[in-house]
């Protein structure tokens, strides 16, 4: 829906609603708890919430009137850990929903330590995508920002059901054309700079942050790596580094223009150790050329002493490609309605800001 | 006949029934209570039927230890309460 949009947070899931061009918040669920994930409602008002109850582990709550009441659906589980398991160590428990898609009557959960799960009930059962968990290149996943792997991209197609990628930090891109039935990495072109020399071109090492798909041209993606800026134009069969990145190539937020394919932005940060704003001042970097040149953009952003980071699913843009949303780890929540040219706060009082997303 | 009890703060999520049950073993009490409240067991448990990380269960007053195949032994007059732990969440 136009005009609103959502805040998933440490302590609550957040409905904001624009008014006169202004967000403001409309609605609180959960408040307290940590909503790692949400999904916008559909036409009907039917929408999901994965919390991460810190003591009592994953739930998942489904709403039918757009968030304003919730009842606990069925919670993804892993079948039981078989005899000579782990895989590197990885017991096969649910630690955390990390994404959430909805595509041709499907609904996915990429999920720490890494297993996609589908429903086709809108949420009352679920069923591991053995092909992806079995698949052998999991033994080369690691964890990236958490201990173990996880799923924070899933990019159905929009148009050809069955088809789909997903990313995983850190384990590279994966991509089904068959309903899930069987997959194959698609990180060709992706360098990962903390592996040895030998390793740094190895699909199944590689570390995307965040991964996004453009609505209108799905053969085109963009990628906010560990090591840089990756875009892809021919489906993910290869990725192309984007170079001559200003401020900073170090980043986990991006969003891709909905029809535009050479338009994305990205928020840049210090790389790695620190992940805080370049010099103190937050930013957004935007193309529109297909990454061969960027826009650095900072009006009404904090110009110095600012410290928050945007997480790898903090920033959301509508279907318009006009209105931008950014929320960061320090839970600070910034608006543009003109595409990123200038920005205002909305709030700068919630809590750590884990997912932002319209609709 | 064995007494499960169940933290308040479990009371925000799901019903928590005080369960009566003949249980020998802290497996099958928790069974007890989670024939009464299915949903309940995703909450004490993981995927994998082990205690949760950070929950915690007391045996007429004893930490329990056992936290795989929970097979601690329950009297005829035990109370367990099932916890959330201070040690993390």
């Amino acid at each position: 829906m136009e005009g609103r949009a959502w805040a998933a947070t440490r302590k609550g899931l957040f409905e904001l609603r624009r008014h006169g061009g202004a967000w403001a918040i409309e609605r609180i669920s959960f408040l307290g708890e940590p909503v790692s994930m949400m999904l916008a409602p559909t036409d009907s008002g039917r929408m999901y919430a994965a919390l991460n109850l810190g003591h009592f582990g994953v739930k998942l709550h489904g709403s039918d009137d757009a968030g304003v009441t919730w009842t606990e659906l069925t919670t993804p589980a892993y079948p039981p850990q078989p005899e000579g398991e782990p895989v590197a160590g990885v017991a096969w428990k649910l630690l955390q929903i990390w994404s959430m898609e909805a595509a041709h009557g499907m609904l996915w959960a990429g999920t720490l330590p890494g297993g996609l799960f589908r429903s086709a009930d809108a949420g009352q059962s679920w069923q591991l995508v053995d092909a992806l968990w079995n698949h052998p290149a999991r033994a080369e996943w690691s964890g990236g920002g958490y201990d173990v792997p996880g799923i924070h991209s899933i990019c159905p197609h929009p148009t050809r059901a069955g088809e789909m990628l997903v990313g995983l930090s850190v384990g590279g891109v994966m991509a089904s054309t068959d309903h899930g039935a069987s997959w194959v990495t698609r990180a060709g072109g992706m360098r990962a700079t903390y592996m040895p020399p030998e390793r740094q071109f190895d699909p199944n090492v590689q570390d995307p942050h965040a991964i996004v798909r453009c609505a209108v041209r799905p053969d085109v993606f963009w990628c906010q790596h560990h090591g840089g800026i990756w875009r892809s134009t021919d489906n993910a069969a290869s990725w192309q580094e984007i170079t001559d990145v200003p401020v900073s190539n170090f980043g986990f937020a991006v969003a891709a223009h909905p029809s535009n394919a050479d338009t994305a932005w990205f928020v840049p940060a210090v790389a790695d150790q620190q992940r805080v704003p370049v010099d103190g001042a937050l930013v957004v970097n935007r193309t529109r050329d297909g990454g061969r040149s960027f826009e650095t953009l900072r009006s009404g952003l904090p110009q110095q002493g600012c410290y928050d980071l945007v997480y790898r699913h903090g920033l959301a843009v509508d279907t318009s490609g006009t209105q931008l949303l950014m929320g960061s780890t320090t839970g600070n929540l910034w608006g543009s309605g003109d595409a990123g040219e200038g920005w205002s706060a909305v709030d700068l009082h919630l809590p750590p800001i884990y997912a932002v997303r319209m609709g | 006949m064995a007494r499960i009890v169940f933290t308040q703060q479990l009371r925000r999520f799901t019903e928590t029934p005080e369960v009566d049950a003949p249980a020998q073993t802290l497996r099958a009490g928790l069974e007890a209570a989670f024939a009464v409240n299915p949903r309940l067991r995703g909450y004490v448990l993981d995927d994998q039927g082990h205690l949760r990380a950070n929950v915690v269960v007391f045996i007429d007053g004893v930490r329990g230890r056992e936290r795989v195949l929970l097979n601690d032994a329950l009297r005829v007059d035990s109370e367990v309460h099932v916890m959330q732990a201070l040690s993390g969440g």
